[in-house]
């Protein structure tokens, strides 16, 4: 199992998973594992679409927070079972998803970033503005997720389960015939279709999987946290799930991983910057991209194996 | 009845107006580079924060105007100097996240130095509303429909009657013919983000005495200026300035008859609709993908 350049990474990272509370001081520090391996499944599954089949989503925060709000709508209004809302907000999702996606993926480059843009902006809006349902931009309160499940020493140990199940599943996608269909319509989509491939229904299987992820993860994050607002799905936090895509390396599930990683540290690191949060992170987005336009994993592996 | 249109109609013009200077600037800076810029709309903060904090330290407006423009340009220059450049050969998405990352940053210095709160301009000529055609207008109104003309009619003559307009419409067209012919195109790349920063800073300016202005008001008017250069087709000047007035109004119209709820979500929703059924807009260019 080593030495199979996939699985090895996945014993490595599940390692760290269930070493990490043994050094992790306080309850703190166990939020902010959460918050990572959650961030890093959004992150696994959007790389699925965006590395690997080379299509972009500037709208995938919308997923989430529809998931979150499925969630929080159903258990706290209807009293649904938690797992029962969850999978129903991720079947809404992947309806959605299904639906809008031959029309949107049929788009190229910069029309299918607005698309998908413009997809993200309208869910945000309509959650800000239906108030008497979502609580509007002030948000809305989640019940727990059970009795059991409270507190972050419990919750770590789920957001860590999905964050191994999910490289799982990525990575078994990506060596399966739809991974090895994806790669080849991210090189050339004309010349997957030459090659018998039906790109657009790959397209589609990978876009609806990839919302799903996120709106599982919404789910979570909603009776984790406990409150939800908007801001869950707007235009900033698709941007933040796409740069953990890319700083962390595109078409590199652990790259993904890092990313996310990097994304939700950075913040914590720069509320010491008091006043200046927005000036260093946005510098920082500019230096990495322009210093390691393909990430941090691929770059440090090309080093490592050049010296 | 009718002068509830022509009301929705005006206020419609005068917004389309902002959106077609900022649709326009994104069409420039995609015909020089193929990167879409979303630091555009910071361009059009910088525009309308420079000048009421200089008005406020006591300049007049004639003079904090042009200053502003100027502000602007610089930081249009050296975007292109500093971030751009260095990353030609990056892909298209991580050209994105720089371009977002520095119109991050632009909205945190912007924050820093004028704070979070919002601002306002007074009118360049008064507030006492016009009558016209039973709908009252504000004088400002007539200001951005009135310099949005005067510059998309500079545009037309710069890219049709001087050798530099020309100069930058065959870069667009094929930049390492382009170059063939002797044309820099390092320096029609500078100049088009010197161009598209003008172009938000006016609009940024001549918005500001209507819309408050804030550090954060370049996004919503950035994405739609996008929106207004995607209506059009990307890269093409009339689609950009065509798409911008279209906007304006459709977003005027559902406002007023349909809900103001969801003004903001209008050109996001016109968007998707024409895109589903014009993946390249109205007036994009059919092209076939060669393989």
């Amino acid at each position: 199992m080593w030495g199979d350049p996939r699985k090895g990474p996945l014993l490595l990272v599940a390692m760290i998973v269930a070493a990490l509370p043994l050094v992790l001081p306080n309850t703190f520090y166990f939020d902010v594992a959460i918050r990572i391996y959650l961030n890093a499944v959004v992150a696994v599954g959007l790389n699925l679409l965006i590395g690997y089949a080379g299509q972009i989503s500037l709208g995938h925060a919308a997923f989430l927070g529809i998931g979150a709000y499925a969630s929080a709508i159903l258990t706290s209004r209807y009293g649904w079972p938690p797992v029962a809302a969850m999978l129903v907000g991720a079947l809404g999702v992947a309806v959605l998803a299904f639906v809008v996606a031959r029309p949107i993926l049929r788009l190229k480059g910069h029309y299918l970033a607005m698309a998908t843009l413009g997809m993200g902006i309208i869910v945000y809006i309509v959650l800000v503005t239906e108030s008497a349902w979502t609580g509007g931009p002030d948000g809305m309160a989640v019940p727990a997720f059970g009795a059991e499940l409270v507190g972050e020493r419990r919750w770590y140990w789920v957001a860590g389960a999905c964050l191994l199940a999910t490289i799982w599943i990525a990575c078994n996608l990506v060596d399966s015939p739809i991974g090895r269909a994806l790669q080849a319509l991210h090189g050339s989509e004309i010349a997957a279709q030459v090659a018998g491939i039906d790109t657009a229904r790959y397209k589609v299987k990978v876009f609806v999987i990839s919302a799903v992820f996120a709106s599982l993860t919404g789910s979570l994050l909603a009776h984790y946290v406990g409150f939800i607002t908007p801001q869950l799905s707007g235009f900033f936090h698709s941007i933040e799930l796409v740069t953990m895509v890319v700083v962390g390396g595109m078409a590199s599930t652990y790259g993904a991983v890092v990313g996310a990683a990097i994304l939700t540290v950075l913040p914590q690191l720069l509320s010491t910057f008091e006043g200046y949060e927005l000036v260093v992170f946005g510098l920082i987005l500019m230096l990495s991209m322009i210093f390691m336009p393909k990430g941090l994993v691929p770059n440090l592996a090309g080093w490592l194996r050049r010296s | 009845m009718l002068s509830e249109f022509f009301q929705f109609l005006f206020s419609g013009i005068t917004s389309g107006s902002i959106y077609a200077l900022a649709a326009l600037g994104f069409s420039i800076i995609f015909n020089a580079s193929g990167v879409i810029n979303f630091a555009q709309g910071e361009f059009i903060m910088i525009g309308g924060m420079v000048t009421v904090f200089l008005v406020k330290l006591g300049v007049p407006v004639w003079a904090a105007a042009p200053a502003a423009v100027l502000a602007a340009m610089a930081v249009g220059l050296a975007l292109d100097k500093l971030a751009i450049e260095p990353a030609r050969n990056a892909g298209v998405v991580a050209l994105i996240i720089i371009t977002i990352g520095a119109s991050i940053f632009l909205q945190g210095i912007a924050q820093v130095l004028f704070g979070k709160g919002q601002h306002a301009l007074p009118a360049f000529s008064g507030d006492v509303p016009l009558r016209m055609m039973g709908a009252t207008l504000l004088p400002q109104s007539l200001w951005v429909i009135g310099v949005t003309v005067v510059i998309v009619a500079a545009m037309w003559w710069f890219f049709s009657r001087t050798l530099t307009g020309k100069a930058m419409l065959a870069t667009a067209a094929n930049p390492l013919a382009a170059q063939l012919v002797g044309i820099d195109t390092r320096f029609i790349l500078l100049l088009s983000f010197a161009l598209a920063a003008v172009l938000g800073a006016v609009a940024g300016i001549i918005v500001a005495p209507i819309t408050l202005t804030s550090y954060d008001v370049g996004i919503m008017l950035g994405l739609k200026g996008f929106v207004a250069a995607t209506l059009g087709g990307l890269g093409s000047f009339a689609g950009a300035v065509a798409g911008g007035v279209l906007l304006g109004i459709a977003e005027a119209m559902a406002a007023g008859y349909l809900s103001s709820e969801y003004k903001d979500a209008v050109p996001f929703v016109l968007i998707i609709l024409v895109l589903f059924f014009l993946p390249r807009g109205l007036f994009g260019a059919r092209v076939t993908e060669r393989v």
